[in-house]
């Protein structure tokens, strides 16, 4: 039996509405398959299920409350059964609360763990300590598993969150995800020892290349400046692996994936920076289809669970209003974020004669906990490297 | 097939695409002579959606090189009563 929960969608989320359920009980699921809509603080996330199997149970009906973590279906998978005396999608919200905050579908075997030993991180009793939350409530991902701290962090959200018990209202919404970036900038600014880099790159064969690449191609087909841009930052991410992870329970974890959080503003005033998966390993022209799918929908569909969990990086463009360069705040738990400025003319010192540029000017934030100056300088220098041999990018 | 478009069908036309891609533009409020994209805060992707969706509708492909004269509201009906005419 596997449980489909309640995911984080960033790391400021603490809870989230279920809008709908795209599935019902007895339906097949295959993995990476859209089968909730959830309402967040950055809006409307369609959740994607990482287990393939049948649905057994709707355990959370639409309508509710969820701090992240909660169970919100059983799923049935290949070889697994059903436990005995399988209970309907619950037909209030009330109900559906009640089984929401029931420890999950303990199977009625001898397995259960009806007195099991606590085992506890040292950190998470520190934290529990800290918290005045008693150990007792706390439940870890699976019945022998040690409670870990992000255990007790969750617990304490969810106890928060049903002491609070405010439901989204979508006309203040505006305001929902203005809070959301308050908490997670602060919380990046409070945490994450920051420092910053910043290097002028010559981006005149880029441009270049593009104005001839884009001479080819129709209208719908041609490439933004930023998709090079983009190609070349999560290439140049391999050189520096300490900049493209994410910092949880007191570490570093450095990702083989580069997923890269692209900062789009909103109409309007507010900013997500949902995740282009593998952004490393996809052609120009993919990059470019992807930003255009993931654009359309920050302004006017959804985004989706995956997108909006795990980016390993974030790359933020604000070369279209005309400032010079961006100093990102990096978005927890990640490690670093990538600024772009506008490119522009600019005087440019060639072989001892003075030129006339296109100039770029590239900063990094990153993580002094994770990596140090030097580091990211060599990130920055690879950077260049790669942004001047365009056509290798494609 | 391109037809050649009046000034005011020019204007028609690029209103609709800025609406359909900045959904609370107010047609009747765009300031002929200030950038669009700083009136209407239209970004790179923004603009380049405008482009293409004028070129679904006239069949006007607007080259990169072109895209400064669809800088204004004024400028850009100018360049598309231009360019629908010179294809007649």
């Amino acid at each position: 039996m596997y449980e489909f929960r309640m995911p984080a969608l960033g790391a400021d989320m603490e809870a989230g509405t279920l809008v709908e359920w795209k599935v019902k009980s007895g339906d097949p699921v295959r993995r990476g398959q859209v089968v909730a809509v959830v309402e967040t603080q950055k809006g409307a996330i369609d959740v994607e299920i990482w287990q393939s199997g049948v649905v057994e149970r709707l355990v959370v009906a639409p309508g509710m409350r969820v701090p992240v973590g909660e169970v919100l279906a059983l799923l049935r998978t290949e070889g697994g059964e059903a436990p005995a005396g399988v209970a309907a999608v619950p037909a209030s919200p009330a109900e559906a609360q009640r089984a929401a905050t029931a420890p999950p579908a303990a199977p009625p075997s001898a397995s259960a763990p009806a007195e099991r030993v606590l085992r506890i991180s040292p950190s998470a009793r520190k934290r529990a300590r800290e918290l005045g939350l008693d150990l007792a409530t706390v439940r870890p991902p699976t019945p022998d598993a040690p409670i870990s701290l992000a255990d007790v962090e969750r617990a304490h959200a969810a106890a928060s969150v049903r002491a609070a018990e405010t439901p989204v209202q979508a006309a203040d919404w505006r305001g929902q995800m203005r809070a959301a970036i308050a908490a997670a900038m602060s919380r990046s600014k409070r945490e994450i020892p920051h420092y910053y880099l910043a290097t002028d790159i010559d981006v005149t064969r880029l441009d270049a290349w593009l104005t001839a690449e884009n001479l080819k191609r129709s209208v719908a087909e041609r490439l933004l400046p930023v998709v090079p841009l983009m190609k070349a930052v999560a290439l140049a991410l391999h050189t520096v692996p300490e900049l493209n992870g994410v910092w949880t329970g007191g570490a570093f974890q450095p990702s083989s994936q580069v997923h890269l959080g692209m900062a789009v503003a909103m109409r309007g005033g507010g900013l997500v920076a949902p995740a282009i998966h593998d952004a490393d390993r996809k052609s120009l022209d993919e990059l470019m289809a992807n930003l255009r799918d993931l654009v359309t929908r920050v302004r006017g569909g959804r985004l989706r669970s995956s997108e909006m969990a795990d980016p390993t990086v974030t790359l933020t463009s604000l070369g279209d209003l005309g400032v010079d360069q961006v100093v990102g705040v990096i978005y927890p738990p990640q490690s670093a974020i990538i600024g772009l400025g506008t490119v522009s003319e600019r005087p440019w010192v060639e072989h001892g004669a003075l030129v006339v540029r296109k100039v770029v000017t590239a900063t990094l934030s990153a993580d002094h906990r994770v990596s140090d100056g030097h580091r990211g300088a060599l990130f920055l220098t690879e950077l260049r490297t790669l942004i001047q041999e365009p056509e290798k990018l494609g | 097939m391109i037809t050649a478009l009046t000034p005011d069908e020019a204007r028609s036309a690029l209103l609709e695409a800025i609406c359909a891609i900045a959904p609370e533009t107010e047609p009747g409020s765009v300031l002929p002579d200030r950038p669009l994209r700083e009136q209407l805060d239209l970004d790179s992707f923004d603009f380049l959606n405008v482009i293409i969706r004028l070129h679904e509708r006239l069949g006007i492909d607007v080259p990169e090189r072109d895209y400064g004269e669809l800088g204004t509201l004024k400028s850009a009906v100018d360049y598309l009563v231009r360019r629908t005419a010179a294809a007649r």
